[in-house]
């Protein structure tokens, strides 16, 4: 048996990432040909995680967290402001400002919430001024300091540290 | 072995089952939907929890391996509750929409719902609506009912071999489809459609057709390819609603190809139901009495009487015929082979697959001769499929195009078995090395010309390695084997079809080139062109509306049951012949089928020992020396969805040839 059908996930990142971060069919059917197998297999793996993007995406990919932690700490807000900002439905492209969205699950940063994720960095803590501001910007090619918006370092608490003092 | 505890009782099962096979073993039913025999274990539908002690939770007993002094239990409190879990979240997003589902009355969970389910619903809010996928035209979808048990996506890969549909999305919007909705291109996709538990997937030429326990079901044979497939015929009236499959192990366990499966609309369409003969160039409508008249007239004095058989023709059918040469026009000019073809009838042995089907699974080394296994016997290639992922090496001498698994190659010409013989190539050893090795002959590599070189060439081959049993012949059509048997293979072919009074039986794949003096008798079930030359046209049953029997390529003998009734003034084939007979004043020996089937046993003793795999002697067996002979193989086109008569009547059939064809092959 040959294993090269293994090679199918980094092949199609590869694809993604040669294509404007995003996969055209055309990749699927060359993945699978190379791959000796066929299409659908490829097919189903594309899209079965949704960090393989099948369709167009924004030089800005805005992945918007709603998580339960995010959604506590105001990620409706957020999605509000994306819908108003970048495009009414997620996951169309918005030519002006070269970018789009999309909800995404937990991304892993809840300490942080709300959060998201613009292309492979994350922005913490924030508010939907914050996040009108950053998306604003795209148009002119500004992005922040990814991290934390609130000025805080890391993840340490929003107030003084309460604990470990002593050695501090 | 392992022993566990069933329910208090104690069974002993093989090391490596799973709990359901010991609760099986037990005799204790275990609902499922994901679980299936033959395919691999997916354990997603969660229906088969049971409790084991010492578990905290309830187990999924069809992935679950058997551990020795394993405890468990399938009638507590818990089982019950879970069972009644699972069923709900299964019917949360099914629609109830079972009065006008085609599956309903042989339904999975509609019968598990009701013996295992809670029986009230308790969810309220909308169901998931998915899009109805196109999958072909023998496939109908309904993507709401689907409870995703990846039955069909691991059918696909691991039966049909060729992964074709698939899983897409993930979580909630999971969904089964093809990619991007393409037609489904194996020749045993209408599997999916008895494995689905659901009614997603259901046969689209049945659908509306009927309800399960309106037909009346009959068990019979399949005569649409040589391998004699068991199928169960269900008829409502006289039509012939749908054929599907009966387990056999040793033939086709439980699947049948597409062609078994759907050309049964072809019975109703095109059938002759009345007697015809021709005056002045044109077909009339006639009685029985004149039609068989109109023959006894033109019948006298004629030098040649010649007759052919068809290929879907029964045993007593043919040797009814045989007879009837032979006592009413004294002649032995019967044949059944409608192309250019030659087999040796010295020995059984040497037109039957010895091999056995059933043992195709255990070789380790094939080697196809001319042959296309995957059009000329879907159900065998399976089985070759089956041998390669076990480790079988196949080769093949002529290309027989995709076959849904690797192979090699090694020539194009006859002339290379003459290498093997002399350990020219490098193959010899592999063959010389392999435990239960297999050779394989179609129909294209017997060709009158290379025919006896071939056979004999082969059965050195393997002599030499001392493994004779491996000669098989693979045959394409359902009455070969029972017709050779019968020794209906005339010395010349050429004569009858050029002789004065040509019968022909049912037979319609080859063209008669019609004689001015020659007086043609076409009688069979459906108007095809050799009907349409003839000079009588007399109407005839089908093999699903009359009692019969067949050979399968394996020498197997096996009865198909009427499921049906001829139309019109059909008779069945034997009654025709008395009544010829009656008219010149002959006794045939008979007067209905069982003293028919009777009179053919005493002469034929072989074909009365039904269902079992004739033992082949082949340690005396004659081997004439050989001759090397070039001669390019060229592997005989074969239109799959058009072999035969009542193929080519069915509506099912051209579409799927019209289809197909617009497909491109998908290359491995």
């Amino acid at each position: 048996m040959s294993k090269k059908k293994s090679a199918v996930m980094p092949l199609l990142y590869l694809a993604q990432k040669q294509n404007n971060n995003w996969i055209p069919l055309a990749a699927i059917k060359l993945i699978a040909d190379t791959l000796n197998t066929t299409y659908i297999k490829v097919y189903e793996i594309a899209t079965f995680y949704s960090m393989y993007n099948l369709a167009p995406v924004g030089k800005y990919f805005v992945q918007v967290c709603t998580t339960t932690p995010c959604m506590i700490r105001g990620s409706g807000k957020i999605v509000d402001t994306c819908k108003k900002i970048i495009s009414k439905k997620q996951g169309e492209l918005n030519q002006d400002l070269n970018s789009s969205w999309i909800e995404v699950e937990c991304l892993g940063a809840c300490v942080n919430a709300p959060m998201v994720q613009i292309n492979n960095d994350y922005f913490e803590d924030l508010t939907d001024k914050k996040a009108e501001e950053i998306f604003k910007g795209f148009k002119e090619g500004r992005l922040p300091r990814f991290g934390s918006q609130s000025g805080r370092k890391g993840s340490e608490p929003t107030s003084n540290r309460t604990t470990l003092l002593k050695n501090a | 072995m392992i022993k566990v505890t069933v329910d208090n009782t104690e069974v002993e099962v093989e090391p490596g089952s799973t709990v359901l096979q010991a609760c099986e073993a037990a005799g204790k039913e275990i609902p499922r939907f994901c679980y299936h025999e033959r395919l691999s274990i997916a354990g997603n539908c969660r229906m088969c929890l049971v409790e084991i002690e010492k578990s905290a939770k309830p187990v999924a007993s069809c992935a679950m391996p058997v551990v020795n002094g394993q405890i468990i239990k399938t009638n507590t409190e818990m089982v019950k509750k879970a069972r009644e879990g699972v069923m709900e979240f299964l019917l949360i997003n099914h629609p109830l929409d079972c009065p006008i589902c085609d599956q309903g009355g042989e339904c999975d969970l509609q019968d598990q719902a009701f013996n295992y389910g809670g029986g009230r619903s308790r969810y309220g809010l909308n169901k998931r609506s998915v899009k109805q996928k196109y999958m072909g035209p023998l496939i109908k979808t309904h993507m709401n009912r689907c409870i995703h048990c990846t039955r069909c996506v691991r059918f696909s890969e691991e039966i049909a071999g060729i992964a074709e549909i698939g899983t897409i999305n993930r979580g909630e919007n999971m969904e089964i489809t093809t990619f991007l909705e393409k037609t489904v291109e194996s020749e045993m996709s209408g599997n999916v459609i008895d494995l689905c538990p659901v009614g997603a997937l259901t046969s689209k030429p049945y659908s509306y057709e009927a309800r399960p326990w309106e037909l009346n079901k009959v068990e019979t044979i399949d005569v649409m390819d040589a391998v004699g497939s068991n199928i169960r015929m269900d008829s409502k009236g006289w039509e012939v609603k749908r054929v599907l499959p009966r387990i056999n192990d040793e033939i086709n366990e439980e699947w049948i190809s597409d062609k078994t499966r759907y050309a049964c609309d072809g019975l109703l369409n095109n059938r002759i139901d009345t007697p015809y003969v021709k005056k002045n160039g044109k077909h009339h409508a006639a009685s029985w009495k004149e039609a068989i008249q109109f023959i006894n007239q033109n019948s006298k004095n004629k030098k040649e009487y010649g007759g052919l058989i068809g290929q879907l023709v029964d045993l007593e059918t043919s040797y009814a015929f045989k007879e009837l040469f032979d006592k009413i026009y004294n002649s032995q000019l019967v044949d059944f082979r409608q192309k250019d073809i030659l087999f040796d009838t010295t020995d059984d042995f040497n037109f039957k697959f010895n091999t056995s089907i059933n043992k195709i699974d255990d070789c380790d080394f094939i080697l196809l001769i001319g042959a296309n296994p995957r059009l000329e016997a879907t159900i065998v290639n399976y089985r070759i499929r089956k041998a390669v992922n076990r480790g079988c090496k196949v080769f093949s001498i002529g290309d027989p195009g995709n076959q849904n698994y690797n192979y090699k190659i090694i020539g194009k010409n006859v002339s290379i078995l003459d290498d093997l013989i002399t350990e020219k190539i490098s193959e010899f050893k592999l063959l010389s090395n392999a435990k239960n090795p297999a050779i394989i002959i179609g129909e294209s590599a017997l060709k009158s010309s290379i025919s006896k070189n071939v056979i004999s060439s082969v059965k050195i081959l393997l002599k030499k390695i001392n493994k004779l049993n491996g000669f098989n012949i693979l045959h394409q059509s359902a009455s070969n084997v029972g017709s050779l048997i019968l020794g209906l293979q005339s010395s010349n072919l050429k004569k009858v079809y050029n002789s004065d009074l040509l019968f022909l039986l049912n037979s319609d794949e080859v063209l008669i080139d019609k004689k001015e003096n020659q007086f043609v008798i076409y009688q069979g079930t459906h108007g095809g062109e050799n009907a349409l030359l003839a000079d009588v046209i007399l109407p005839s049953a089908s093999h699903s509306e009359k009692n019969g029997s067949f050979v399968n390529l394996e020498g197997r003998v096996q009865r198909t049951y009427k499921a049906s009734f001829p139309p019109g003034q059909a008779k069945e084939d034997w009654e025709i012949f008395l009544s010829i007979a009656k008219l010149n004043n002959v006794d045939l020996g008979y007067s209905n089928f069982d003293q028919l089937r009777k009179k053919m046993i005493a002469e034929y003793p072989l074909l009365g020992d039904y269902d079992k795999m004739p033992k082949s002697n082949c340690s005396d067996l004659k081997i004439n020396d050989h001759i090397r002979k070039d001669f390019e193989l060229d592997i005989n086109e074969i239109d799959y969805y058009q072999t035969n008569i009542i193929a080519r009547s069915s509506k099912t059939m051209h579409d799927c040839k019209n289809i197909k064809k617009k497909i491109k092959r998908v290359e491995f």
